[in-house]
């Protein structure tokens, strides 16, 4: 399919060698796996918002927090091209 | 029947719009040659960061979600909101997970799970283990995708088998033909009307009733404090607050665990197309805690579900509160909504057996077009297999199947997520966990009654703490337990197996396996030049 001496899966023009999945911003993911889990802080009726109890209101804002860190995580982690 | 004249039109001329299309999938993006399992099981693994959303999205929130959901919220209240909490957790969960998973499977061609675990592990009885048990857990989800459709047709007043039997029929044609193209380009049809449908009735239904949204949670209270059962509300009360959060983490390490979930992510084009995708994901899970939300709206609107089908509900609102034709669109959505999730479903399990069963034990040298043919025609009888199921037995039972689906998926997490980040494990040590975990999800599950339905067994997930001998009224997921037997069991298999010096197996995966991009070199590529 290529040439004979057909690159290893080492070969240093892969540019795999130095990649990694590691950085700081992936701390960041950790927050939207808490949060939702904690019934603590939503598993009440007051405040209303909109006639929204707290539990639903509140957690239907855990989905823009999730969105928010996996987003940022996304932007700062991408390949640079 | 004649009532319901317009909304079955609308349904039909729907669903033979989609049926075209996914005849025609086939020529979408074509590749030369149809006849390999990357083409038509993965797609080419060509798919960019739209078709992604749209076929995983379409893939993960299926129509029984969207029927049985509401259908929770009316019957029991907050617990059935576990849905939003399970689908925000997920993405950030998995987001590093399926990006090794990708990469370790794009260098090497996998195509299932499986396929990972015997290369990392060497061990084919381990993989037997982990695609039987893919299998098996996905086949009760294929029919659970009828009952969405049962739900629907019921409310037009269709009845009889006949009429899923041919839809499925349908579906079965072109999945054989297309393959997985067929579900990612009716899944553009099928979000766009679940989205537009969504859209209206969230701002429709509270319009027509009295007091607007705080009149609906008001009239959700007043119907559950008038029940005796204790454990209903609007709120989450002190027994299963622990079942809510160990449910929806126990879902969220499950989902990507489903054969048909991998697919959809291993037919991606790169890794940016996953991360970018565990951004835009979660506005399903929007979607679905609105969708959710119809389940109070039908208790303020008075609904009732037909005969004792709780699932009816969702489909009940839609006929009274909408126009006619418009009922018919949203019929329509929840019955293409199913047909995506089951040629996925379909075609993940007959992946499943071609490359675990049928290549590893019955065709060793099979060829490609070999592996595509048999995953074809596998993909027919699972859609067969599920169609019995609806026509034998009960509905209810599929709904058990499912329940126990969920357990029994969350036991291959030691080997496929784990296993992408440590070879500790010994091989060992993972089927005596394995076999652990399932022996124990089996004995939670069928050892949880509920005393309203007086149904004594596999009534449901949430295991009361007081039968382990704790003084307590919490319950908790079963699969959560299961899971943790799993884990203390293939910990103690690993160090009895490494003490006695147990053969380890080849790993055929390699540290930067895992790190691998569109573009980098696959070990197939390679063995060509040998």
């Amino acid at each position: 399919m290529t040439t004979p001496d057909a690159p290893e899966l080492t070969t240093p023009d892969a540019p795999g060698q130095d990649r990694s999945d590691r950085s700081p911003w992936n701390w960041l993911l950790v927050l939207p796996i808490i949060l939702p889990l904690v019934p603590l802080l939503f598993n009440f009726d007051e405040p209303r918002i909109l006639g929204f109890p707290r539990f639903y209101w509140l957690q239907f804002l855990f989905i823009a927090v999730g969105v928010t860190c996996t987003t940022i995580v996304y932007q700062m982690t991408k390949r640079r091209r | 029947m004649s009532e319901h004249l317009t909304e079955i039109i609308v349904f039909s001329a729907l669903f033979l719009l989609v049926s075209g299309m996914g005849f025609v999938a086939a020529r979408w993006r074509r590749p030369d040659n149809l006849a390999t399992l990357d083409e038509w099981g993965l797609g080419g693994r060509s798919f960019g960061p739209w078709i992604t959303w749209f076929l995983v999205g379409g893939d993960l929130y299926t129509a029984y979600t969207f029927v049985a959901v509401p259908a929770l919220l009316w019957g029991a209240g907050a617990m059935g909101f576990f849905a939003v909490p399970y689908t925000i957790v997920v993405y950030p969960i998995v987001f590093l997970v399926l990006l090794r998973l990708w990469s370790v499977s794009h260098v090497h061609g996998f195509v299932t799970p499986a396929d990972f675990v015997r290369a990392r592990f060497g061990s084919p009885t381990l993989a037997l283990l982990i695609a039987i048990t893919g299998i098996v857990a996905t086949m009760p989800y294929i029919a659970l995708q009828l009952v969405g459709i049962e739900a629907v047709l019921k409310s037009m007043g269709v009845t009889g088998h006949l009429p899923i039997i041919i839809a499925f029929a349908i579906l079965a044609a072109y999945t054989y033909q297309s393959g997985l193209r067929a579900p990612a380009l009716i899944a553009f049809v099928k979000d766009t009307l679940i989205y537009i449908v969504i859209l209206v009735a969230i701002f429709a239904i509270p319009a027509q009733l009295e007091g607007g949204w705080s009149g609906i949670f008001d009239a959700a209270q007043a119907k559950f404090d008038a029940t005796p059962a204790q454990g209903d509300g609007i709120l989450l009360n002190a027994g299963n607050q622990l079942q809510y959060i160990t449910l929806a983490l126990g879902s969220a390490l499950a989902l990507f665990l489903y054969p048909h979930s991998i697919t959809g992510v291993l037919a991606s084009r790169n890794r940016d197309v996953i991360k970018r995708n565990m951004s835009a994901l979660p506005a399903y899970s929007l979607l679905l805690g609105l969708i959710a939300l119809l389940g109070y709206m039908a208790i303020a609107a008075g609904i009732k579900p037909i005969g004792t089908d709780n699932n009816t509900i969702v489909p009940q609102l839609f006929d009274k509160m909408f126009p006619d034709w418009f009922t018919g669109v949203a019929y329509a959505a929840i019955g293409i909504g199913a047909l995506v999730p089951a040629a996925i479903m379909s075609i993940a399990a007959a992946n499943l057996f071609t490359r675990n069963i049928y290549k590893e034990y019955l065709k060793p040298d099979a060829s490609d077009a070999d592996e595509a043919r048999v995953s074809k025609i596998t993909s027919l009888l699972v859609k067969v297999g599920a169609v019995l199921c609806i026509l034998f037995l009960d509905t209810g039972f599929s709904i058990d199947l499912q329940l126990i689906g969920g357990v029994i998926i969350l036991q291959t997490l030691p080997s496929v997520a784990l296993g992408l980040y440590t070879r500790w494990f010994h091989r060992v040590g993972l089927i005596a966990g394995w076999a652990g975990g399932m022996a124990a999800g089996m004995l939670l599950l069928y050892n949880i009654g509920n005393p309203v339905t007086g149904k004594l067994h596999f009534a449901g997930s949430a295991f009361p703490l007081e039968k382990l001998g704790l003084d307590t009224k919490m319950t908790i997921y079963a699969g959560v337990l299961a899971l943790a037997v799993n884990l203390i069991v293939a910990a103690a298999g690993t160090l009895i197996a490494r003490g006695a010096k147990a053969s380890e197996g080849d790993d055929a995966t390699r540290p930067d396996h895992y790190l691998a991009d569109e573009g980098d070199p696959r070990v197939k590529d390679l063995d060509l030049t040998h």
